[in-house]
């Protein structure tokens, strides 16, 4: 990635420690090293790549093959409320793509992107298992369902006062 | 007396649906009473009628659909205090004839015996209802050898989507000479449209553990692996749970029951990956690598998770080992067909009045469980296809209904059995867009190793959007043909042997409504954006600015009282001001 390897930010390294740790003593793997690293900082940043990849005697490359892999792992800091739109095949045959564009026209925001105030992330998603509820999105932990595009918006503007 | 119990659906789409409020109005209002007893249980299958509750007294049941806790609040007051069933809102009964009661009559009960019924983070309503006899019974009294062919006298195939003899794998497995063997539960669920498995895991985890601890034994394996999506965070939970409290009673762990038998699993979280539920991919993963799926042979059974023999179920697979194992693989032989033995669970979704889980026997026809199980297609609309086996499988048209719901029968028409999604599409859904909807998630999740699976499906969904923006070309449809059969033969795993299957199907039944795209630049459902139009009726409109008000991007024009105009230019079809108009002046053509 870099050319030059600088060393990591001091609170980088400190919010490190239990992660290695726990990789050492558990003979942990690539992919439940990276769900750690995400946990910590809320996305997967570089400077963490850097210096677990270097502690740990990994090669980056292998690190962000595995990360940019599986769609779970970001690279770049989420909103504070993370939307979670189901594009699954029940959805879709209900008109959840009819939300999903009133959605990013209400809040200015593409799928993937987080709105300007970083107050929303939105994501699309295959499947949250409650098709029968269909059109459905999750908002943080939370499932919302038998969704209109109008009521898709309603539930997301409440989470902002909820913030 | 006996306890009266109350039961919520507290599934993670019964929660959605609202039932957390009506949990806690019960709880509040029934506090402190020593009759009555509070259940937080599973999926029931009816889950288009939730939040759901059900009362059971000394096994008269009834259940209620769409409770609020007002309604929860007469529950308790018309029911449970004066023994009144609320006939308006009884949806399945003991007691009385409910509405939904002919729903579960052509049902059966042997992966769903528990969902719904017990409270799953108990260990002991698990074991109450025959719960770990089942280990018991192969520990103490049968040989591996029997166990396997106990299974495969049940005629057990993989509910995972192949199809294979249950027996059979576990046969390979057990002959495979190792020191060491991995059980793995495939509980990856990706198919979108399909959640059996995640209300089993969710509703009843203990069937998962006993089904693997049974394997183990049968295969000569003391490791378990449950590789569950993350994106079931409350099957993970309950599992953790479960796993838990099965290590405290002695029923995973060293010497399992003092029977001188060895097993213990962990749960493995998935990361977002389709193709991870492919089952070399899958072992990739477990071991943390990208998931990308390689050759067999190797077969699991003789190289598997690191690289020791392994053998891989689905859930619903391992969900019905102790069921057989306690009755006998004949009685799970004696439902379904000559080929397809047991039960077999189905999602119900999309357009369907009775979207729920629903457990029939195989061998009923298609048009049975849509129609006679799943009540039809709501609204009055018109039936036009459901979609079996998701991003591997196909669309059926009417005239295909009568096929049974067996393994054979459904390969013959081009879709799959899968793993039992399915999804029904009615007048509305434009089957050129369903097909472009999976290309479009195939060509997402394929994993890029194949050219002709990364390369092939992306040229097919290039015509496919073309052909959706009435920019198709006649010689398309033959194009489109040949590349299908092209990416199956140059695929190496099920997603790029399979990604087709969705356009060949949709090709072979439906071909007039491509054609209707190519020739007449016309989606006969109204869906695809470029080729429809939003107009107002200047005879009908009266004025009234309610479309206007509704527009998202402010395309229509007009002042009060007077004639409105949809700007064709700025309008994006997203056909919100057609449901808005009072006196219908809007039409799409
Ligand atoms: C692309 C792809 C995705 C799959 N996804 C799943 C899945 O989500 N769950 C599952 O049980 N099997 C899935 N399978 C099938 C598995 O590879 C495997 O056949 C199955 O887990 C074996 O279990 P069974 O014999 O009990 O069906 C998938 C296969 C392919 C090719
Ligand atoms: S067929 Fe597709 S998903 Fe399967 S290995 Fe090849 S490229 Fe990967
Ligand atoms: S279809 Fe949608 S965008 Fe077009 S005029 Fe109607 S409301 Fe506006
Ligand atoms: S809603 Fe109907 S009647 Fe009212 S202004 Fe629009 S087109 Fe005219
Ligand atoms: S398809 Fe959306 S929840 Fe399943
Ligand atoms: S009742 Fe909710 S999943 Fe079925």
């Amino acid at each position: 990635m870099k050319t030059v390897l600088k060393d990591p930010p001091k609170d980088v390294v400190k919010a490190l420690e239990p992660v290695i740790k726990r990789y050492r003593e558990k003979k942990g793997n690539t992919i439940s090293l990276l769900a750690d690293i995400q946990t910590t900082f809320g996305y997967i940043p570089e400077d963490a790549v850097d210096h677990v990849s270097r502690t740990l005697n990994l090669s980056s490359a292998e690190i962000y093959g595995v990360a940019s892999f599986y769609a779970m792992f970001r690279f770049k800091p989420e909103g504070r409320n993370v939307v979670r739109l189901c594009r699954g095949t029940a959805c879709h045959v209900q008109g959840s793509w009819l939300i999903g564009e009133q959605v990013q026209r209400h809040f200015g925001i593409h799928e993937g992107g987080t709105t300007e105030d970083g107050m929303f992330s939105l994501h699309y998603v295959a499947c949250l298992g409650c098709c029968s509820l269909a059109p459905v999105m999750m908002v943080n932990g939370t499932v919302h369902g038998r969704l209109t595009p109008e009521l898709a918006v309603e539930v997301l503007e409440t989470y902002r006062s909820k913030a | 007396m006996d306890k009266i119990t109350v039961k919520v659906g507290m599934a993670s789409c019964g929660i959605a649906a609202g039932a957390r409020p009506v949990l806690e109005e019960l709880q509040k209002s029934l506090s402190g009473r020593r009759d009555v007893e509070i259940k937080e249980v599973g999926c029931l299958g009816l889950c288009f009628h939730e939040p759901l509750v059900e009362v059971d007294n000394a096994g008269k049941r009834t259940v209620y659909g769409e409770v609020t806790p007002e309604i929860a609040r007469r529950i308790i007051s018309e029911h449970i205090d004066e023994g009144k069933i609320l006939e308006d809102r009884a949806i399945l009964s003991t007691e009385i004839d409910a509405c939904e009661n002919k729903m579960v009559d052509r049902q059966v009960r042997v992966v769903l015996r528990n969902s719904g019924h017990i409270d799953p983070t108990k260990i002991e309503e698990y074991i109450a209802r025959q719960g770990y006899d089942a280990i018991k019974k192969a520990l103490s009294s049968m040989t591996p050898e029997e166990v396997i062919e106990d299974v495969l006298a049940s005629g057990l195939r993989g509910r995972g989507g192949a199809g294979f003899p249950t027996g059979l794998k576990w046969k390979f497995a057990r002959g495979s000479q190792s020191d060491e063997k991995y059980v793995v539960c495939n509980a990856d669920e990706g198919d979108p449209g399909a959640f059996m498995d995640r209300s089993v895991l969710e509703g009843d985890p203990h069937s998962i553990i006993e089904g693997m601890s049974i394997c183990g034994y049968a295969i000569g394996s003391t490791h378990g692996v449950i590789y569950c999506r993350a994106e079931y965070p409350l099957a993970i939970k309950n599992l953790s749970i479960a796993l838990v409290q099965a290590r405290e009673k002695n029923l995973l762990g060293k010497n399992i029951m003092g029977l001188g038998f060895d097993f213990d699993i962990y749960i493995k979280e998935g990361a977002g990956a389709f193709v991870c539920g492919e089952e070399t991919a899958l072992m990739a993963s477990i071991e943390g690598h990208r998931g990308m799926p390689r050759p067999r042979p190797p077969f699991p059974a003789n190289r598997g998770v690191y690289g020791k023999p392994t053998n891989i179920n689905n859930v619903e697979t391992f969900a019905n080992i102790a069921w057989i194992i306690n009755n006998g693989g004949k009685a799970f032989a004696a439902y379904g067909t000559e080929k397809s033995k047991g039960s077999k669970v189905f999602a119900l979704a999309g357009k369907i009045s009775k979207g729920g889980l629903v457990e029939v026997p195989m061998g009923m026809p298609i048009r049975d469980v849509i129609f006679d199980i799943g009540g039809g297609i709501p609204n009055g609309k018109k039936f036009k296809a459901v979609q079996l086996g998701g991003p591997s499988g196909g669309c059926l048209p009417e005239s295909m209904l009568d096929t049974p719901v067996d393994y054979e029968s459904i390969n013959a028409t081009g879709a799959i059995m899968g793993s039992g999604g399915m999804v029904v599409m009615d007048e509305d859904t434009c089957i050129v867009d369903v097909a472009k909807f999976f290309l479009t998630f195939v060509q997402n999740e394929s994993c890029g190793k194949c050219p002709f699976c990364r390369i092939g499906t992306k040229r097919m969904l290039e015509i496919l959007e073309r052909i959706c923006a009435g920019k198709g070309k006649p010689e398309d449809l033959d194009t489109l043909e040949g590349m299908a059969y092209k990416v199956k033969d140059g695929s190496l795993c099920g997603l790029g042997q399979t990604a087709p299957n969705p356009v060949l199907t949709t090709l072979k039944y439906f071909r007039e409504e491509y054609e209707a795209h190519i020739k007449e630049k016309r989606c006969p459902a109204k869906v695809c954006t470029a080729l429809i139009h939003y107009t107002i009726d200047p005879e009908k409109c009266i004025g009234c600015i309610k479309c206007a008000r509704q527009c998202p991007v402010n395309a229509i024009s007009g002042e009060i009282k007077k004639l409105h105009v949809i700007d064709q230019d700025v309008c994006v079809r997203c056909g919100q001001c057609i449901k808005v108009c009072p006196v219908k002046a809007i039409s799409v053509e």
